[in-house]
């Protein structure tokens, strides 16, 4: 490989990549992302290869591995090219199918395509999916167009250039400002200035010259993984933005922190960073230019409180991964004591665009005070599960339902929970809100990392609260203790809640607990973990009472305060749920309506999902 | 004449006097509507005490490293016109801050802390006078029997005064606890027991070879580092 050593270099480099680049020729895509995986998609490329060299199709047809897509609940994913075909949920079987069918006669496998469920029409290309519609895929578009492992992809796409341009052309404070200008907000969850952050990291003094730049890859949030798409499937945008930021605020050294349940990430980091080495666009003397900078990966122990910004760095440091006061920001004194810029996988994936095409541009995409993109992790009771990225400003209601698709089954819309474990449900009546850092903030829950969870009618907000709740509890360092005892106590009232134990007293305790615990908790984990119990008794005040007065779960989910029955009228002695009961509750006849024993059944509910004719009912 | 709550009837219209240092190593700050100049790299904590304000701590020594742990110094900061709850030994004087060390706010906020405490660790005779002090007298959590209120101040006095090492925290969350690597005796624990003389809520206990009704007396005739502490 031969090393870049001026802009020169990189510019000649890329217009002989586009020029070899031929349009023409047809290239399949497999979507090699956590989601797909999982759903078989590795099967699907290696009978894909096996299949082209059967047929001796080597020369004619490209294979390229991605990283996400986005669409994650239609995976295994196939595109093809030039064509812009899109496949969904291929398995191994259809490979032979597709390559006959579409590659060799040019024609369209139906049953593969993707079919609209409200017009109830097949889609063939990717960009006229209603869930690719409505997005804008600034930062995480080009994820179906790089191989991560090819560092050659990105730089044909432009990749690298934005480097060149902050490197060669602007001084490092000019590449502050245009951050700053830009109005970029933090993705991690706190939505700081990124430009303001970096200009104190820049303007505060160290005595050796040494700064820091961290990338904060520590995900772990339930249901949300827009970090590890983005790491996994197009790593060298993060890492250009590192180095970009490291010459802003002159830098010398970064840190990648990732989670350690993420080995692809981690992985195809490695690698970028490998091979950004061997290009000499990392290392000493970047592209010529004299400025050195270099980045190790980190990987987590597995603890939640890491991505907060003070314990990560402890954990770096290599002590215990445990927040300190950050009475003194740590852009001023972070890591081993020195002025430290510590951004999220997406704020860095954003830097490289903001330098190419200018703060101007960028400012114009979002609200007023909150600017560009957005991805969501768009999960739960919602048709299209996936990774969704979004103007700021966009309404939730848009999400929901034009790109997510709307609840399945024909189900009732209930809450959306923003912002992770610490953000708020919000209910029906703000899903007109349009989604900004701001405005989620001031109905009780916060933009977060992007986690967007989606409940139906069937879900007791009570019970999630809960679940929530015992995950932060968990999670908690247990340093303070508004936040190691007080979600302790919180779990315990909850808990006392859910099994019919509620009394009076109960809710005025939990909302006088969580203002302490939200007041004097130290680290922003004990600060925001009250929240979605906050969200949900501000919003759904009756469920809390239903349980507690009347000792019922309107959405009969909370398992002390339900109770199954066999309707003798429906129940025609199948005998389907008797053989399904795992503690012999049902008994009964053949032919004859059954009964249940309440004494022993365990409200499992397995007989509801078995009977065929809808005799089981719960009240 | 009714009392005017203003700084002239508290200080007798002088300021609080300043402490004797160089004068540009001063800020200035307001504490219970007391302006008071004091030198920097103080914490709100240390100035309070000085003015002789009384502030409750836990896992607070003048000996050891502010941790900022168990949360019970909890002041009022007035900073640019907003007010936050901050631990007071570890937040550092700042100009022009305005701090409250017995707001309404305050006051709640410890009550709730001992409370939690309490509710843990009813067998700490100091958490016990504590909450005696703040009135309270009924607890709405389930009791618990633990000891440890896992302030930290025996991890700390190991490390930084014994220049030991030999406990540490295992565990995160409500599974924390103080101990030594993998439950094991420690090589490096010299068994000083500066641990248990600077605990703030156990009563140092007898630890010798003890049958029901025997007097133990292992003391007089063993020498201290002996103990399996």
């Amino acid at each position: 490989m031969v090393k870049i050593k001026s802009p020169e270099d990189l510019a000649s480099l890329t217009a002989k990549l586009q020029k070899e680049k031929n349009t023409e020729e047809i290239c399949i895509t497999v979507c090699m992302g956590p989601g797909c995986l999982t759903c078989g998609s590795q099967k699907v490329l290696e009978s894909l290869k096996e299949e082209i060299k059967k047929r001796d199709l080597q020369e004619k047809v490209q294979i390229k591995e991605t990283g996400c897509h986005g669409f994650c609940q239609k995976g295994p994913i196939l595109l093809i090219k030039p064509a812009g075909i899109f496949y969904q949920q291929v398995i191994k079987r259809d490979i032979p199918e597709i390559i006959t069918e579409t590659i060799i006669n040019n024609r369209i496998v139906e049953r593969l395509l993707y079919v609209d469920p409200i017009l109830n029409s097949k889609i063939i290309k990717e960009k006229d999916v209603p869930f690719y519609k409505s997005q804008y895929r600034l930062v995480f578009g080009d994820n179906s167009l790089i191989d991560p492992h090819k560092i050659d992809d990105y730089i044909s796409l432009g990749g690298y250039s934005a480097l060149a341009k902050a490197l060669f052309e602007m001084t490092p404070v000019q590449v502050m400002e245009e951050i700053k200008n830009s109005g970029l907000r933090g993705r991690g969850g706190g939505g700081f200035h990124t430009g303001r952050k970096w200009e104190s990291c820049r303007n505060a003094p160290s005595p050796d010259g040494v700064r820091y730049v961290i990338c904060n890859a520590d995900e772990g949030d339930p249901g949300a993984f827009m970090d590890r798409g983005l790491l996994e499937g197009n790593p060298h945008r993060v890492i250009e933005g590192m180095i970009i930021g490291a010459y802003a605020i002159s830098s010398n050294e970064g840190y990648a922190y990732v989670r350690n349940e993420y080995p692809l990430a981690v992985a195809n980091l490695n690698i970028a960073l490998e091979l950004a080495r061997e290009y000499g666009l990392l290392g000493k003397d970047i592209m010529g230019s004299g400025f050195d900078f270099d980045i190790l990966v980190v990987q987590g122990g597995g603890a939640f409180v890491c991505g907060e910004s003070t314990a990560l760095m402890a954990s770096i440091e290599g002590k215990r991964g445990e927040p300190r006061p950050k009475h003194i920001h740590t852009s001023e004194r972070g890591l081993w004591n020195k002025p430290t810029a510590l951004n999220n996988v997406e704020t860095w994936a954003n830097v490289p665009i903001i330098i190419k095409k200018g703060a101007e541009w960028f400012s114009q995409i979002g609200t007023e005070r909150s600017k560009g993109t957005k991805i969501f992790s768009l999960v739960g009771k919602i048709n299209n599960t996936g990774l969704v990225e979004v103007p700021m400003g966009i309404s939730l209601r848009d999400i929901v339902y034009k790109i997510g698709g709307g609840i399945p089954d024909g189900k009732k819309f209930k809450a959306i929970q923003t912002g992770g474990p610490s953000g708020g449900c919000l209910p029906e009546e703000l899903l007109d809100l349009p989604v900004d850092f701001d405005e989620l903030t001031k109905v009780g829950s916060m933009m977060g990392s992007g986690g967007m969870i989606v409940m139906d009618e069937n879900t007791c907000m009570v019970d999630i609260a809960k679940y929530f709740l015992k995950f932060l509890r968990d999670e908690s360092c247990g340093k303070c203790v508004p936040c190691r005892e007080g979600l302790k106590r919180m779990v315990q009232i909850i808990e006392d809640i859910t099994e019919g134990k509620g009394e009076p007293g109960h809710l005025e305790l939990l909302e006088e607990l969580t203002q302490t615990v939200k007041e004097a908790s130290l680290c922003g984990l004990g600060k925001t973990a009250p929240n979605p119990v906050l969200s949900t008794i501000r919003y759904f005040r009756d469920e809390y009472e239903a349980h507690i007065m009347d000792k019922k779960c309107p959405a009969l989910v909370c398992k002390n305060l339900i109770e199954y029955s066999i309707d003798e009228l429906l129940c025609t002695g199948c005998g389907s749920c008797k053989r399904a009961c795992p503690v012999m509750a049902i008994s009964g006849e053949k032919l004859y309506p059954h009964t249940l024993d309440m004494e022993k059944c365990i409200k499992c509910g397995i007989c509801l999902e078995k009977c065929p004719f809808d005799a089981i009912k719960i009240s | 004449m009714p009392f005017k709550s203003t700084d002239e009837n508290i200080t007798g219209g002088k300021d609080f006097p300043d402490l004797y240092y160089e004068e540009d190593n001063l800020v200035s700050l307001t504490i219970d509507r007391q302006k008071v100049r004091v030198e920097k790299g103080m914490t709100i904590l240390e100035a309070a005490r000085w003015m002789g304000i009384k502030i409750p701590t836990l896992c607070y020594h003048e000996g050891l490293t502010p941790w900022g742990g168990c949360r019970l110094c909890v002041v009022e900061v007035i900073k640019r016109g907003r007010s936050k709850l901050e631990a007071s030994c570890t937040y550092p004087v700042a100009e022009g801050i305005q701090v409250k060390t017995n707001s309404e706010k305050v006051q709640k906020t410890r009550r709730m802390i001992v409370e939690l405490l309490i509710s843990s660790c009813p067998n700490s005779r100091t958490l016990q006078d504590l909450a005696s002090g703040m009135g309270i007298t009924e607890i709405r959590f389930k009791m618990e029997d633990n000891d440890c209120i896992l302030c930290g101040l025996c991890v700390r006095m190991c490390k930084e005064q014994m220049m030991s090492g030999g406990i540490g925290f295992i565990n995160r969350g409500a599974k924390r606890e103080v101990s030594t690597p993998f439950h094991k005796s420690s090589e490096i624990c010299r068994g000083c027991g500066a641990c248990m003389y600077i605990c703030p809520v156990v009563t140092l206990q007898c630890r010798g070879r003890r049958e029901p009704g025997d007097l133990c007396n292992a003391c007089i005739n063993v020498c201290p580092t002996d103990f399996g502490f």
